[in-house]
């Protein structure tokens, strides 16, 4: 199939992984270079430097960050990660080289750097400072895989509700068992213990008062 | 008469141990949605204002959350097509298409040129409707009831197009990896061509109908401006950036399906403002049209589908006479195909901006991982840049300009 992005040779001769060998020399664990797609995995914590490194550099000027998200690679039967991989979670960077055609800035190059992130402490420093646009993006990986971003200015859930419990992403948090309208008395198969009341939307008149309030939310008194 | 009431004096309530709102005392939080009509879905959000002008503007989301990512990675690759759709339901061919390219990159195939042409005009025609639901919903926040009544006129017609083809007007799941479902029925093509030469007329009537209204432009020009560069740090995609003047659309800047054939424009705005978003909108659609009345004029023979049968199922004539062919059916229809080890990523030019399935594969029939890159909650970050210490009337315009999907937001 054709490849929309140009295809990228590994290891040196690709300029990004030069640029961040030649300036933080460690940072690079990996560079791989499949189906046109550059992945290159850096260090968990000199994941800002290398992304500041990327958006400033003249030549490469990584300007645009599309997102960012997370994988759970791990095998719930076994308690392993997947694919031979040592760390359960990877958190995925994908900046993009906006081409601006009137000034002829820019590369059209993408690429996607990675992290890894182990299941026993699943931290990775917050890029906010970096792409003011990683806000929500990071909070979404917290609120559905419970990586935590160190620094993010406001790290709370974003789709699920406050006061929900566990991360619904993770490859060991069964799919079903909510609580839902019509199913009385049955709370799905693994997780009833888990589900606390939603606050304010129980059917039973029950307000969530009896539910811990969670220590992020937001303060908006009144509503 | 009596005397005007007397503000609360918060200084001594303080000093008496009186617990008091951790806001500023000359501001004021409402709560806006997720019932309001001007939040295109649940959106919430809660507004500090000082008078009538916004200081901060936070979003609250999840309202619509539907677990469409957990779903995914239990569904085989063939089946979890259907729930692209439903993640933003105006661009459902768009999302069928972001997620097929990727899942096709996985594979290592790619439709023969009949397929990407189809895909082209189902994907133009998607972009259409799309805006066209845009302009109504944006033009009746802000006032102009007449505009919503035409535009979703024309978008029926679009739809039935989809609905032609497919039997659904808005989840028609027919871009599957490998192709196509089918291909056009009979006739199909004459009623494209017919309703691509009304548009334009069409179009005209609705920019006379807002831009010959002072009202229109007294609402839209100069409010809510956003630069490039904070569109590019804050990952604002699709016309959104392109109102704020740079031309990057990824059909011209890494083409897929075969819009390198095509001859397009790329409109741009100047100032980044409700009113630049809105021209490149009208604009794009009539760049949309012209892409499709030239895919339909040069629209390929041959077959949709690729030539593979581990990856599309024979026709349902093969099966009569070949027991291979029924083999194949089976356990395509059972099991799928499974996409060797690795992770795949094609971003695609949706309505609302870029849109491409991260799908990591495990080497077995379902997705390990299936993420969808959603623009539209990429480009609500740049809401409350565009609104604060604006009034909170420009509040609803800028909301309407940045063309949000619940659906897609919260997934």
């Amino acid at each position: 199939m054709s490849d929309a992005q140009p295809a990228v040779a590994p290891g040196p001769a690709c300029p990004e992984a030069a640029l961040l060998e030649e300036r933080l020399p460690g940072v690079v664990l990996d560079v791989a270079s499949a189906r046109g797609e550059l992945r290159i995995t850096v260090e968990r914590e000199r994941v800002v430097e290398a992304l500041s490194l990327l958006r400033d550099d003249p030549a490469l000027d990584y300007r645009f960050f599309s997102e960012c998200l997370a994988v759970d690679y791990l095998d719930p039967s076994t308690g392993e990660p997947i694919l031979g991989k040592r760390h359960r979670f990877e958190v995925v960077y994908n900046l993009y080289s906006v081409r601006d055609p009137a000034t002829g800035r820019g590369t059209g190059r993408r690429v996607f750097v990675k992290v890894r992130v182990p299941g026993d402490d699943p931290t990775v420093p917050t890029v906010t400072g970096v792409y003011a646009g990683a806000d929500f993006p990071e909070r979404e990986v917290f609120d559905l895989f419970g990586i935590r971003f160190e620094g993010h200015p406001d790290l709370r859930r974003i789709l699920m509700p406050d006061d929900w419990i566990g991360h619904p992403l993770r490859k060991d948090y069964p799919l079903g068992g909510e609580r839902v309208q019509f199913a009385d008395g049955t709370y799905g198969p693994a997780i009833s213990d888990r589900v606390v009341q939603h606050a304010g939307e129980s059917f039973h008149g029950l307000t969530g008062s009896e539910a811990e309030p969670a220590p992020g939310r937001p303060a908006t008194p009144g509503l | 008469m009596s005397e005007t009431p007397a503000q609360p004096n918060w200084q001594a309530a303080r000093s008496l141990g009186v617990q008091i709102d951790p806001i500023d005392e000359s501001t004021m939080v409402v709560n806006m949605g997720p019932q309001h009509p001007a939040t295109h879905g649940v959106l919430r959000l809660v507004i500090e204002l000082d008078g009538e002008t916004v200081v901060k503007c936070t979003p609250h989301m999840g309202y619509l959350h539907t677990g469409i990512e957990k779903t995914g990675e239990y569904q085989t690759y063939m089946k979890a097509v259907t729930i692209t759709d439903r993640i933003d339901y105006l661009a459902s061919h768009t999302n069928n298409l972001a997620y097929a390219l990727a899942v096709e990159r996985l594979l290592g195939v790619e439709p023969p040129p009949r397929g990407h042409y189809l895909r082209v005009v189902l994907s133009e025609v998607q972009r259409i409707a799309s805006h066209l639901v845009w302009l109504g919903t944006h033009a009746l926040d802000i006032g102009a009831m007449t505009v919503y009544f035409f535009a979703f006129r024309e978008r029926e017609k679009l739809l039935d197009l989809t609905e032609m083809m497919s039997g659904v007007r808005m989840m028609p799941s027919w871009i599957v990896p490998g192709g196509l479902r089918g291909d056009a029925p009979e006739g199909w093509f004459e009623r494209v061509k017919a309703v691509m030469d009304e548009l334009p007329r069409r179009l005209d009537d609705y920019e006379t109908l807002l831009d010959q209204n002072p009202i229109w432009r007294l609402r839209t020009q100069g409010v809510g401006i956003v630069s490039v560069d904070d569109c590019l740090a804050l990952g604002v995609s699709g016309p959104t950036l392109r109102a704020s003047g740079l031309a990057h659309d990824l059909r011209k800047a890494a083409p897929y399906c075969r819009f390198e054939d095509f001859d397009f424009g790329v409109p741009t705005g100047k100032f980044g403002d409700v009113y630049d978003r809105y021209r490149v909108r009208m604009a794009e659609m009539r760049q949309s049209r012209e892409i499709v009345k030239q895919a339909v004029e040069r629209m390929p023979d041959g077959p949709v589908n690729v030539d593979n049968r581990k990856v599309v199922p024979p026709p349902r004539a093969e099966l009569d006479s070949s027991m291979e062919a029924v083999i194949h059916h089976f356990k395509l229809w059972t099991e799928g195909f499974r996409p060797p080890v690795g992770e795949a990523y094609v971003p695609i030019e949706g309505p609302r901006g870029e849109i491409g399935f991260y799908i990591v594969s495990d080497g077995s029939g379902y997705p390990w991982r299936m993420h969808e890159r959603p623009p539209t909650f990429m480009n609500l970050q740049a809401l409350a840049r565009m609104a604060e210490g604006r009034l909170l009337a420009d509040l609803v315009a800028i909301i309407g300009s940045i063309d949000i999907v619940l659906g897609e937001i919260d997934r």
